[in-house]
This record gives C-alpha cells, structure tokens and sequence, in this order.
C-alpha cells in the first residue's frame, strides 16, 4: 500500500521520460520512411528548374543522396540527436535557423489561441454538462460544433471581411513595418521584446495585429475544449461519489463545484494538452490566411516549392514538440490525480 | 426485417428532446449534400470549370444575380455549380477514404488484438506514433508525397486521409477485440476446435464492427475539413480537376481585400453545413450508443391517489 | 448472539418513534411504464433501534431506503407520508431537505470505493461535511471531531490525510460509516454495507453496526439481502416482497414463528452449517409495472387459494406482535366463498425461471 501523500512522483516522472525514447525513434522513421518512399528524386523536385545536370548531381553527392537508404537514415537519425535538422535545398539556410527566425511568430500566436480557448471553452462547457438540456446548453453546444465546422480560413476570412474593418484591426503580418523598425529583436518573439522595449505604441501595434488570428485560430479549439469539458462534466455529475455527497447534505452549489467541476477538469486537463498537437495543424492553414510569418507559413513556401530537405526538418521538429508537450502533460496529470502515481 | 427497421429507428424514437432534433438536424444536413453529390450534373446549372454558356461568357467576379445565384469568381466560373460540384468531390473523397480504413484498419486490428504478440507490439507503436502525430501536418506529408507520384487525384488525396486516419479505425477495433476475445462463448468456440479465421469472423467481427458507424461518421466530418485544409494549402485538387471547396477559399481571400464576399461565403458556408451535419449524426449516434450519456424518454409517473388502508386494528400502542 | 427479546421491548418503550411511514409509495419512470418499486409501505422505528429490511433483489428495499433520504433519479415520484421526529419530511422544500441530510438523516452505501471522491484526502471529506451543518467550529474543532469519529471506527489518526484509493476495502467502509455518522445523525439507512465485502470484514462492520445503537442510540434501518446479519444485528425485522411488506416484526418473533409463506420460504433457503440440500423458491419476481392482481406472491406461494390471486391481503397484527398480510391468517371474513380453495397454479415455464 503506498504511503500516504505524494507517492512516487519522481518514480513516475523517469519512467514517462524513458517511455518517451521509443515513440521518438519510431516517429523520426516514420518520418523519414514516409518522405522518402517518394520515388522521383528530391532534389529535382526542389531545383529542377534551377539547376543544370552536372549541378544537381553535385548537390546530389553533397546532400548524400547517393548513399545507400541505410545510411542515409542513420545520417538523418544520429543529426537529429545532435540537433542538427537538416538545411532547406531552395534557400540553403539551416533549418534551425529558419525555427528561430519564424517560431516566435508561431508561439505567441499558438499561445494567444490556446489561452482564449481555454477562457472561452472550459465555463461554457462546464454550464453546458451543469443545465443539460436547457437553453443555454444547446446554444453553448451549438456553437462548440459550429466553431469546429468552420475551416479556420474561413472564419479568417468572415473577419477580415466584417469585423476587420469595423473594428480598425489589421489583417496581415504581424506588425507595422515601423514597429518592426524599433523593436530589438532580443527573444525572437516580437510580443515579447515589444513589451521589453517599453514602447506603448509598438505593444499596441503588436496586440492589435494578433487579435484576429488569435480568435480565429482559437475558435478552432474552443469547440473541441466545450465538448470534451461538457462530456466530462455529464458523466460526472453522475458519479457515485456525488450522490453520497448529496446524501450528507452538502449544498448544491458546493457539489457542483467541488465534485463535479474539479473532477470533471482532471481528465479535461490532458486532453487539454493534447490540443496542442491540433493547434500546430491550425497554426498552418491560420498564418497563411493573416500572412502571419510563422512556421507555419514558411512550410506552405517550402511544400509549394517541393523542398524535400525544409519539409522533412521542420516537420521533424513539429513532431518532437508534439512528443514533448506530451511527456510534460502526462507529469502534470501525475501531479494533480494522485491515483496515478504509485 | 421490422427488427432491422426498429433497430435503425432506435436513435429517434428512445431518444428524448434535444438529442433527437440534433439527429434530425444532422440527417437532414447531410442528406441534402448527399443529394447534390449525387445528381450534381442534374442540380447544378453549368460545369464546374464552365467560363461561358451559349456563347455568352460569364463576368469575372461577378456580383450574384438571376444567371449566377451565387454569382462568379475571378477564373470566370459559376460559384453555385462550384459548390454543388465540390460536394461530390468532398464526398468521393471521403466515402473512399473511409472505405480504405475500413478495408485495411479492421482487419489488422483483428488481427492484431487476436494474435497479439510482436506484431501486435511493433504495429501499435507504428499507429501510436501516427496517432499522437498532428493530424493536419500527417495529411500535409502524405499528399506531399503523394501528390508528387499520383498528382492531385481523387485517390491521391484518398490516400492520404486514409493514412491520416487509420490509426482511429486500427485502435478501436483493436480493443474492441481484446476485450471480445476474453468471452467465456470465444473460450468455448476455440474448445470445440473452431479455427482462428472461424472466430474472428463469426464472433468477433460483429462486436468490433459495432461501433465502426459512429467512428465513420464522426471521421468523414474531420476528413472534410481535412481535405478543405490541403486544397487551401494547394495541395489537393486543382480548380480545373474537380470543385474542391478549400482550394475555391484560397482564391476567395484574395478578392475579400476587394469587398467580394460571394466568392469565399458560399463555399466556407458548404463545408461548415456538411461538416456540422456529420457532427450533429455522429454525436446523436454516439449519445444514443452510450448508454451513460442517454437521456431516454421517461413516461411522466401518475400515481392514483391513496386508497383508504385496508388495515385492521391499526393500533399504536 | 442470542437477542434477548424481553429486554427489547421493555428497552423500546413506546415513545414517540424517531420515524414514523405511512403508505409510502416510490414508482420509477420508464420508457415502458412506471415501475412500482415500493407500493404501500408503512412502519415505524423507535429511537436506537435497528430494523432489518430484507428481500430478494429487485424487491424494493433499496428504493424504500433511498426515497427516505430522498436520493431518487429523475422520472421518479415519491408519495406518502414519513414523519421524522413529528415531521413530514416528504414535503419539506429541497433546502430544507438537504439541511436534514447528513445532520439528521444518513446515509451508508454498498460500494465504498466509488463513494469517496478520488481527488480529495479524507480529512477534505470530513472538513467538508461537518462545515455544511456546522459552520461555527473552528479548523481545529472541526479535525477532533473527524479524528474521534474516525478513532470509534478504528481508524488511526496517522491515515487521516490519506486518499481514498490508499485503503483496503473493509477500511474504507468503516470510513464511510464514520463520515454518515460524525455529525451525529438519529437515523440512518444503511443499503448493504456488507455484500461487497469479503466475509471476515462483513463481520467487524456487523459488530460495528451492533455498537451504533448502544453507543449513538441512533436508529438504523438495515438493507440487505442476508438473512444472517438480520438476525445478528436487528431488533427488529420487516420482509419485503415486491414493494411491499409482507411481515415484519422483532426478529426473535418472526424467525421462530414465520407467518408469512415467503418469510417461511426465506428462511428456509438460507445456508447453514446442517444445511443438507438447497431450497430455492420457484419462479422469479413479478414485473412490478404490471404486479399481478391480488396478493404479489401468488403465483409462486405453495400455499396460495383463490382468493390470493384475487385480492389484496388485508394488513393486519401477527400473533405474537408485529404485522402480516395474508389470507391465510385471514381476516376470514372479508374472504368471497370458494375463496379458500387452493388456487390451481400454472405450471411455472423454464422462460420464468430465467
């Protein structure tokens, strides 16, 4: 029988991480296996038209397209440990640098998003497993699938095209090119060094620029979060442990609160983090809609173009947060449901 | 076959308020897409990549009007038939894809609970992987690649929402058949010598079959919006192979800055009806499955009043 | 343990009962019909008395016990009047309702597991109870009053910051017995604490229930399908039947001299160590949307006359105190002629059986 109290947390947390090791191994082959079944030759594929034989063949040898398969995927696997994801063949730039240059932008859009998610979707869906069946659940439900149903580039373009202009909210990029100007880039993300800079005017700028792609892409998630939050809360509003509250004569109010709210969040709360994963796929189709310059938007250039090298880094990178967030949600869970840790 | 019947009818009749109006909604959503999929050279007034019609060439982002209810976009085409045309693009799509999890995830994920083992083992890891891969950027990789070697086919993109969404179709048939293959008649079965396929097929099969329906329907609504995501991306189907909803958007964003807004409304409001007619059938199946999550129609009780007690020498001492 | 019944009835001196039920009726909404769980059930309970309800599944008891606490799903209507203390608590206003609840009226369930809320410790359990009804106490008051409760059921104080998942199943009963009862409760419905656990265990809670009385002179009334822990643990002894009680008197009375044909049949189908051959009582129970005419157990009584599938029994005092419905203790004047006759019973088909 466990003690009383914490449990094994940190047990719990070098097995999660150990797990962890095997999924990464198996998603770089997939990755790898799946880019480069492609017959036709990646590197034609992306410079075709630039290059002359004699030229390709050469970025041929030097990118170690003519090595064997085996090796060429031990190359990808063993870089990849030294953190080394690759270059882009159409503008031979390090992949990494590209992430650095472009995933403050993608950051502080995801985060913006999954904040007003979370503001937005966890209430109403809470109000919605609470009152079933009333008025207000099927409004809040109705809205839950509608913000699902509607491409994000729709709903970018139903705000650019009727809320945009009312409001004075700017449809592209990111910034004005003066605050650009003004702004030290010291972390990369331009919300952030606006608000290290001080300037009113740049945060300003800054902030009204992230409104419409934020709402939009968070619209996304808000739907899933309202159901997921709803579906809990029925279920568990009809726990056994509620009723035997009820049967001590606690109040309504608090068994709501207490036994259903908080329990109906714990499970919520890694599905919750799991979203990231639908958030980047989001973020991809949101930046080109804003012109927003994120990640995301330099991978659509860079499948438009075919560059084998950029998409195969990037969407490398992509999967290793995935995996990441995942690991640092599972220990989260650990440490708010203790049943899980023995 | 009134059985058959009864049991189809189940989600409306046992189903209480709410949840039977969102069936009822949902279905009729649907079916109203399915029906223009169907007869869409019947329905639709002009081609989906048509410019002119007798003789007459159709404006250039025109405004809606008599000839051009939902009037033209900027390649000259009729957005009305756009629509109608995308609707069967979107579900031969789907309905293939599906097809292809089904045909390929059922069977291994028998196959995989059944044998379990290290092909279980490596197996599941391969679709846990996919799985906890995002979605969207899975899609993005398969067409990527397969559009290089197939080009923006119907099968291309087939593909790769089948790839996308194998794992789903694999999973649940796979615990549906660790739990079906621990029944005490499957225990009895293998007694009595019947071979591995035999079981699988006679009894297993129908469990795990269960609940594919529900998994398909709520599917086919994400590989919608899935499909619409890479056709705005341009990776799907080009405007001259076939109406695709997500692709007419992308040409669409750029006119919003114009004030055109019949270019982009109309198709965004196709993909947001069907999709949510698929949620709505999806989510009403799945509540009317689920027995927790039922809410049935309970008939009001009416108790008759007291009847005198019929108690002799009631006494309190 | 032998139940000396002189003593009892001079021990329960006829003031006033703690509850007093009249004609209670608890019909559930179905898709089909209502289902009368519990249709016209009357009795009264002394204070520190303990009444043994008893029955087969699905014969109402569990019903009756909770529409007392008033913890019935939806669709459900309850009728009929229970005084607690002088008063009617079927129609008080849901707040009053559940201010009675936890402070006055308890409750213990079957399964203690999925009782306790898996997120909080015990002592967030208890903090929380006794705040409700009590919110003058202070932190510290309110942990010596959780710990004491937690010490009569031994419980050491050591475990009471602990989860629930953290105890063993007989602990976490008496856990849950300990929280229906800190705040002191004069009646409490206890719905078979015993069946989920193992034998060794269901012993110590019977011992634990036996003290209640002594210690609290609170009034329980016990719901269980086992006829052994009746006659261990109650006064006193009430046989249901298909919503209805058949017979029910002190539990000395009633098992030495069952009057009822199914008190008979229960007793005679429980194990025992000279048991020798099973005993099973043919046939399943009624279908309680549409309960036969007549007396409920008809179709299966041994002993049934035609006047059984006809009529309701009358209500009426047993020999040797108590009550009983059958016609075969009469009244026999309210009985047609031909009535006596013993009624020609269909032959029961296998499909009943099941």
């Amino acid at each position: 029988m466990a003690r009383a109290g914490s449990g094994s947390l940190p047990r719990y947390i070098l097995q999660r991480i150990l797990l962890v090791i095997p999924m990464i191994w198996v998603i770089l082959t997939v990755v790898f296996v799946v880019l480069r079944v492609a017959p036709g030759d990646p590197v034609s594929a992306a410079l075709g038209g630039k290059l002359n034989a004699q030229a390709l063949e050469q970025r041929r040898e030097a990118l170690g397209f003519n090595r064997p398969l085996i090796a060429q995927y031990w190359d990808y696997v063993s870089s990849v440990m030294h953190l080394d994801f690759g270059t882009t063949f159409s503008d031979n730039q390090p992949v990494l640098r590209v992430i650095r240059d472009n995933g403050g932008a993608t950051l502080s859009l995801t985060v913006a998003a999954f904040v007003i998610a979370l503001v937005v979707g966890i209430p109403l869906g809470l109000l919605a497993g609470r009152f079933r069946d009333s008025v207000p659940d099927v409004v809040i439900r109705l809205f839950g699938i509608l913000s699902y149903a509607a491409p994000v580039f729709f709903v970018g373009f139903l705000l650019q095209l009727y809320v945009a202009g009312p409001l004075g909210l700017p449809t592209s990029g990111d910034a004005s090119p003066i605050t650009v100007f003004q702004v030290q880039p010291k972390t990369h993300i331009l919300l952030l060094d606006a608000l290290l800079s001080g300037n009113g005017a740049a945060i300003q700028d800054v902030l009204k620029h992230l409104v419409l792609p934020a709402t939009t892409l968070g619209l996304l998630i808000c739907g899933i979060f309202i159901r997921l939050v709803r579906v809990n809360m029925l279920q568990t509003m009809q726990a056994d442990y509620v009723e035997a509250a009820e049967a001590r004569g606690i109040s309504s109010g608090k068994v709501t609160w207490r036994h259903g709210f908080r329990n109906a969040l714990v499970p919520v709360i890694t599905v919750v983090g799991l979203q990231f994963a639908l958030l980047l796929g989001g973020a991809v189709l949101t930046e080109p809609t804003f012109n927003w310059p994120g990640i995301g938007s330099k991978l659509v250039f860079y499948i438009n173009n075919r560059d084998y090298g950029a998409v195969q880094g990037i969407i490398t990178i992509f999967a290793l947060a995935v995996v990441l967030i995942s690991v640092i949600i599972d220990i989260v869970n650990a440490l708010i449901d203790p049943r899980v840790r023995f | 076959m009134r059985r058959v019947a009864a049991g189809l009818l189940k989600p409306f009749t046992e189903t209480a308020g709410l949840a039977r109006w969102m069936l009822v909604a949902g279905v009729l959503l649907t079916a109203v897409f399915v029906v223009f999929a169907l007869f869409a050279p019947w329905v639709a007034p002009y081609g989906f990549a048509q410019t002119s019609a007798h003789g007459v060439a159709f404006p250039k982002l025109g405004h809606p009007d008599s000839q051009h209810w939902f009037g033209t976009d900027r390649l000259f085409f009729d957005v009305f038939s756009r629509v109608i045309w995308g609707a069967r693009t979107a579900l031969e799509v789907v309905v293939l894809s599906i097809f292809f999890c089904v045909v390929i995830g059922v069977p291994l994920g028998l196959a995989s609970g059944y044998y379990g083992g290290w092909f279980d083992r490596i197996v599941v890891l391969v679709m846990d992987a996919m799985y906890a891969f995002p979605s969207f950027l899975l899609a993005i990789v398969f067409s990527f690649l397969l559009t290089n070697v197939y080009g923006g086919s119907v099968v291309a993109v087939s593909l790769s929402l089948t790839a996308v969404y194998i794992p789903q179709y694999f999973r649940v048939v796979r615990n549906t058949t660790l739990s079906a293959k621990e029944a005490t008649y499957v225990e009895a079965a293998r007694a009595i010598g019947a071979t591995d396929g035999r079981i699988m097929r006679r009894y297993l099969f129908g469990n795990v079959i269960q609940s594919v329906p529900v998994l398909g329907t709520l599917n086919a609504a994400d590989a919608i919006l899935t499909l619409a995501g890479l056709g705005f991306l341009g990776l799907g189907i080009q405007s001259t192979d076939a109406a695709e909803w997500g692709h007419d958007l992308n040409r669409a964003l750029a006119d919003a800055g114009g004030g055109v807004w019949w270019t982009g409304l109309y198709p965004g409001l196709a993909i947001v009806l069907l999709v949510t007619g698929l949620t709505l059938v999806g989510e009403g199946l799945n509540e009317t499955l689920n027995p927790t999550l039922r809410r049935r129609r309970l008939l009001p009780v009416v108790m008759p009043g007291r009847a005198a007690p019929n108690l002799v020498e009631e006494e309190r001492s | 343990m032998a139940i000396d019944v002189s003593d009892r009835t001079v021990a329960i001196s006829p003031g006033e009962p703690v509850i007093s039920a009249r004609d209670v009726r608890v019909w559930y909404g179905t898709t089909r019909g209502a289902i009368r769980a519990v249709d016209g059930v009357s009795f009264d309970l002394a204070p520190g008395e303990t009444l043994g309800l008893v029955g087969e599944s699905g014969c109402g008891k569990s019903t009756l016990g909770r529409g007392l606490m008033g913890l019935l799903p939806e669709g459900a209507k309850r009728d009929g009047q229970v005084l607690f203390r002088g008063q009617d608590i079927f129609s008080l206003s849901a707040k009053e309702s559940y201010q009675l609840r936890g402070r006055e009226l308890g409750m213990i369930f079957q399964e203690p597991l999925t009782r306790l809320n898996p997120l909080m410790r015990i002592s967030q359990h208890f903090e929380e109870t006794i705040k409700q009804h009590e919110p003058g106490l202070s932190k510290d008051e309110i942990r010596e009053r959780a710990l004491e409760a937690l010490r009569l059921m031994g419980i050491p104080p050591t475990r009471y910051r602990s989860y629930p998942h953290e105890f063993s199943g007989g602990m976490r009963q008496r856990l849950m017995i300990a929280l229906a009862l800190v705040l002191r409760p004069a009646f409490v419905v206890a719905d078979e604490p015993t069946t989920a656990l193992d034998v060794l265990v269901e012993a110590q809670i019977v011992q634990i229930l036996n003290d209640l009385r002594r210690n609290f002179q609170t009034s329980l009334l016990l719901i269980t399908h086992n006829v052994g822990i009746v006659a261990e643990a109650c006064d006193r002894v009430a046989v249901m039947y298909a919503g209805r009680i058949v017979e029910q008197g002190t539990v000395a009375e009633v098992f030495k001299n069952p009057q009822h044909p199914y008190t008979r049949e229960l007793l005679r189908s429980t194990i025992s160590l000279s048991t020798t051959g099973l005993n099973y009582i043919p046939g399943a129970p009624p279908d309680l949307v549409d309960p036969p005419d007549g007396c409920r157990f008809h179709p299966r009584c041994p002993q049934a006359m035609n006047v059984c599938a006809t009529q309701n029994p009358v209500n009426m005092e047993r020999p040797g105190g108590g009550r009983v419905e059958c016609w075969l203790l009469g009244p026999d004047e309210q009985v047609p002629p031909g009535g006596k006759q013993p009624l020609k019973q269909e032959e029961l088909t296998v499909a009943d059986e099941a």
